[in-house]
């Protein structure tokens, strides 16, 4: 009897000693879990990462975001340094626990710990509950969006209390909906009720799914089954309409490239009547130009300065292509107008010249353009519709290229010039008009033009020597279909065609769409060959 | 008049420049290189073109092969698939090559096959491909689906990966991707993933526009199951591609990406920052450290004169079939091609991978599998590999009408293509 109390008692005594070291062995947690890292697989790294976010200790969030950031390294003994970003832009070496600046080690010398995609989502959720209650705002509501992934009671829990002290409009929102989500799944019938008819106003493919799946659960309630069902009605019905926004926006998208490609064969091939081969080869050259700028800056001027290289290629690509555009007119098409035949087999030797001469300068394999920051990402408008600024960019880019070459044609001494040597040569010749130099201009403006399109589209693809090639039939179709001559076609026959193809995508898939496009494009050249818009009148069927 | 001058002057100087070569002929060993140096896949391939002549450079440097200097005849077939079979010809038959070191695209090799199988020529081919082949007459060193793609796979599946759960195999529109896919889906049903978590797209080459179908793999990873990319876009389209993802948001933790034909060289041409934490799967990568690949990538530095260019995978299967094509060959006493193809059998190199590439009697070697995950410098961390290496199958046992298919080189089978063997006692 006495025995097993005095052991009862020992055990006790050595469970508040436990107890007691395990107060000051917060720090000692922190360090040991910290300096574990270096030599643990990914297994292990994962139960340190859970157990770092579960210490809730300030200096755990740094060494998380580190570690996500490959910016954690390991010296040969064991230390455990974080590089961050020093005053003067260099690397600034800290340790990992102490918090403490390092210096006197090469950052190129240390091994480096890595993480891999299943560390960082759980550095993410880790790093999420942690920063619910964030002082930035961005964090905030990125974490109230993540709990939305993985609802749970305790999620709840949290979000009430992070929710009560939340101002923010649109964060508030973002925890609502995931608080209900939460409920809608851990709720009692009362709140499960009060989450659906709260979540019907939803157009969040997610919340859609959750309902699915709430739905479909084995013996739910009839009336919280009815309530789900028209919840998924309402749903269902806006997702739709977002969908056929999304198309439309695509579509729009599509066909601003595929006009910006076109505008400049509209004014070589349109208006005079030259079949460019190497129009594809111009937009190359602009594509280089933006890429030879994007270096140029980083090279020689001030870091912050870098955003704006692209503003400083468009004017560049433009002189440039136009220049060599220029020396092309110059020097080999003039001999050969009226000469379609010897005009396309002429312009695409040149086009394979300047593709090898490309190729000579800058490599064969791709070169990166970078987007500058304001063109990176994109803002979700509604129920996964994102809308990317280079997209955007690039449609507003191209409404503006055709507005200014619109009000040129029309309203300068040039434009003027340019159409009455395009219709009747041998008259505006006679009234004084030097058609050589106006021919070379025009040329040079198409080509110009091809040049700016290709700084548009380094943006979104790639910049190679074969660039050229992808834009160069899509171009013709769209000044084809567009009607000959026509800058108003040609904005018509762009966008129909791309909101046409981006209909057809998602139904057919992307390669039998394509083909239906070409086939409508051929059997609508049958019916009407001069396209949507023909020019009528004397000289159009004097030409014809 | 002097247009005719010129073409006779020219004339004469091929004759000359031919007839010195053909007096060289007695001491020299010649080999050939038919990859395209124009065209859409000079991207790729003038890289293996420099990769051969820096491991010929060496050779000669150390002496040559059986005694003799090693010549190089270097074609430029120009992405243009009919062309290879014609310089493939030409080098057989005119310049009468040991060995050809050439093709990247699989349309490429389908071309040339039955050109080096009529005059029983050598062609040692670098790329990973769809596998369903084994020539007599051609040594695969890339990797067959079983090396790169399955692999993949199964890590995504595995607790490591994120046990991913949906699946979208996205591929360009030719033999390659839609044999891999075929694999694929076939192996995934084994593993019981049901068809409604497949989604198989297909789209052109060099296709530009990729917002509908990124717009499209976002909603279909909505559906609250781990979802992974699963990749065979080839060339061009890349790069439009990975960037559409950025844009859209896509982040490698939420659906990661893992692609078979983007490896250091594409990711040159691309801005990486985005990309990190997407994978890629190859047996080799420059990252992996070891004393063999330190001491290529400075043979690669030393000779292309540029410390900025990367090696890659088909750098490194050109570099092993070079080497086990140089071993064979001092092992025989002969460049004759089936001297030299019994001896290549069992042939053993130390690899830039670090491990022993192994060539087996199905014409495919043994090597180990890497999975990487793309770092913001453009190269790979690899966060998985096999223990060790690991046997090409060219038929693969996951396909209906593969069953019981062997290929095996040496006796009794003698066949790349037979459910029995061709011999029997």
């Amino acid at each position: 009897m006495t025995g097993r109390v005095a052991r009862l008692s020992a055990a006790a005594g050595v469970l508040l000693l436990l107890l007691g070291a395990a107060l000051p062995a917060r720090t000692a947690d922190f360090a040991g879990l910290v300096s574990g890292l270096p030599s643990e697989g990914f297994a292990a790294k994962r139960k340190t990462v859970a157990a770092l976010g579960a210490l809730g200790d300030a200096r755990a969030v740094e060494v998380l975001k580190a570690l996500s950031g490959d910016r954690l390294r390991s010296t040969a003994e064991g230390r455990v340094l974080i590089v961050g970003t020093g005053p003067d832009g260099g690397p600034l070496l800290s340790d990992a626990i102490t918090g403490k600046p390092v210096t006197g080690v090469d950052p190129d010398s240390l091994g480096r710990i890595i993480a891999n995609n299943v560390l960082r989502g759980d550095i993410e959720a880790a790093l999420g509950s942690m920063t619910l209650f964030s002082r930035d705002r961005g964090s905030r509501l990125g974490a109230a969006r993540d709990v939305l992934k993985h609802p749970s009671a305790e999620g709840a829990a949290r979000l009430e209390k992070a929710l009560a002290g939340e101002t923010e409009a649109k964060v508030r929102d973002a925890m609502q909906t995931s608080l209900l989500a939460a409920r809608l799944l851990t709720g009692s019938k009362a709140q499960q009720l009060a989450a659906i008819s709260g979540l019907a106003g939803s157009t969040d493919p997610q919340i859609k799914n959750l309902l699915d799946a709430y739905r479909a659960r084995p013996n739910l309630d009839p009336e919280l089954g009815r309530a789900a069902e028209s919840a998924l009605a309402a749903i269902g019905h806006r997702l739709r309409l977002v969908a056929v926004a999304a198309n439309l926006f695509e579509g729009l998208s599509l066909g601003s490239v595929l006009l910006l490609a076109a505008i400049g064969l509209a004014i070589t091939f349109g208006v005079m009547g030259v079949i460019n081969m190497a129009h594809g080869e111009m937009i190359m050259l602009g594509a280089y130009t933006a890429f030879v700028c994007q270096q140029a800056f980083r090279l020689w001027l001030p870091a912050a300065w870098f955003d704006a290289y692209l503003v400083a290629a468009v004017p560049a690509a433009f002189l440039f292509a136009g220049a060599v555009g220029v020396a092309l007119e110059r020097t080999v098409i003039r001999f050969l107008y009226g000469r379609p035949l010897e005009t396309l087999l002429a312009t695409w030797g040149i086009g394979l010249i300047l593709q090898q001469a490309v190729r000579s300068i800058f490599g064969a394999p791709n070169r990166a353009v970078a987007n500058p920051g304001w063109m990176t990402g994109g803002v979700d408008l509604v129920g996964g519709l994102t809308v990317t600024w280079n997209r955007v960019g690039i449609i507003l880019f191209c409404l503006v290229v055709l507005g200014v070459l619109a009000l040129a044609m029309q309203r300068t001494r040039f434009g003027l010039d340019m159409r009455a040597v395009t219709q009747n040569r041998a008259m505006a010749s006679v009234m004084g008009i030097r058609t050589a130099r106006i021919d070379a201009l025009t040329f040079g403006l198409g080509s110009g033009i091809a040049g700016m399109a290709g700084v548009a589209l380094s943006q979104i693809g790639n910049v190679s020597p074969n660039l050229g090639g992808i834009y160069i039939v899509d171009s013709f179709l769209v000044v084809v279909f567009g009607g000959v001559g026509n800058l108003l076609g040609t904005l018509v026959g762009a966008l129909s065609l791309g909101i046409v193809n981006k209909l057809l995508e998602p139904v057919v898939g992307a390669v039998l769409g394509k083909i239906a496009v070409l086939v409508v494009v051929i059997l609508f050249i049958q019916r009407r060959p001069r396209g949507l818009f023909a020019l009528k009148g004397r000289i159009a069927d004097a030409e014809g | 008049m002097r247009i005719l001058k010129t073409i006779g002057a020219a004339a004469i100087g091929i004759a000359v420049a031919a007839g010195g070569a053909g007096a060289q002929t007695q001491d020299t060993i010649k080999i050939g290189v038919l990859h395209s140096l124009s065209g859409t896949m000079a991207i790729s391939e003038s890289t293996l073109k420099d990769t051969v002549l820096m491991m010929v450079d060496n050779l000669n440097k150390e002496g040559g092969l059986l005694g003799k200097k090693v010549e190089t005849v270097v074609v430029d077939p120009a992405s243009n698939w009919p062309l290879f079979a014609e310089k493939a010809r030409e080098l057989l038959t005119k310049d009468k090559v040991a060995v050809v070191f050439g093709c990247w695209t699989s349309v490429s090799r389908k071309s040339v096959l039955p050109v080096f199988e009529e005059l029983n020529g050598l062609l040692f081919y670098p790329v990973q491909y769809e596998g369903e082949e084994s020539s007599n007459n051609v040594f695969y060193t890339g990797a067959a689906p079983n090396q790169q793609a399955i692999p993949a796979v199964e890590y995504l599946m595995s607790d490591e990966g994120g046990s991913v759960k949906r699946w979208v195999l996205e591929g360009t529109d030719y033999v390659y991707p839609r044999t891999t896919n075929k694999i694929l889906a076939a192996f995934l049903k084994s593993k019981g993933v049901t068809d409604e978590d497949i989604r198989i797209n297909y789209t052109p080459f060099g296709f530009s526009d990729w917002q509908t179908e990124v717009a499209a793999i976002k909603t279909f990873a909505s559906a609250g199951k781990k979802t992974a990319v699963v990749s065979t876009i080839n060339g061009d389209a890349n790069v439009p591609f990975y960037k559409e993802l950025a844009n859209a948001g896509v982040k490698a933790s939420d659906i990661p990406v893992v692609a078979f034909s983007v490896g250091e060289e594409e990711l040159a041409g691309i801005d990486t920052k985005n990309l990190v934490g997407h994978l890629a799967a190859w047996n080799y990568f420059e990252s992996v450290k070891n004393p063999t690949n330190a001491a290529f990538i400075k043979e690669w530095h030393d000779y292309i004169k540029n410390p900025k260019r990367v090696t890659n995978d088909p750098m490194e299967a050109t570099y092993i079939g070079f080497k086990m094509w140089t071993h064979a060959v001092e092992q025989a006493g002969s460049t004759n091609v089936d001297a030299v193809r019994q001896a290549m059998y069992g042939q053993k190199v130390k690899a830039p991978s670090g491990f022993t590439a192994v060539m087996n009697t199905n014409h495919h070697l043994s090597k180990p599998v890497m999975i990487g995950e793309i770092r913001p410098d453009g190269q790979f961390d690899v966060v998985w590999q096999t223990k060790g290496v690991i046997k090409a199958d060219a038929w693969s046992p996951y396909l209906a009408e593969d069953k019981g298919k062997v290929a095996d080189w040496t006796y009794p089978w003698a066949c790349g293509n037979c459910t029995k063997p061709r011999f029997h006692d």
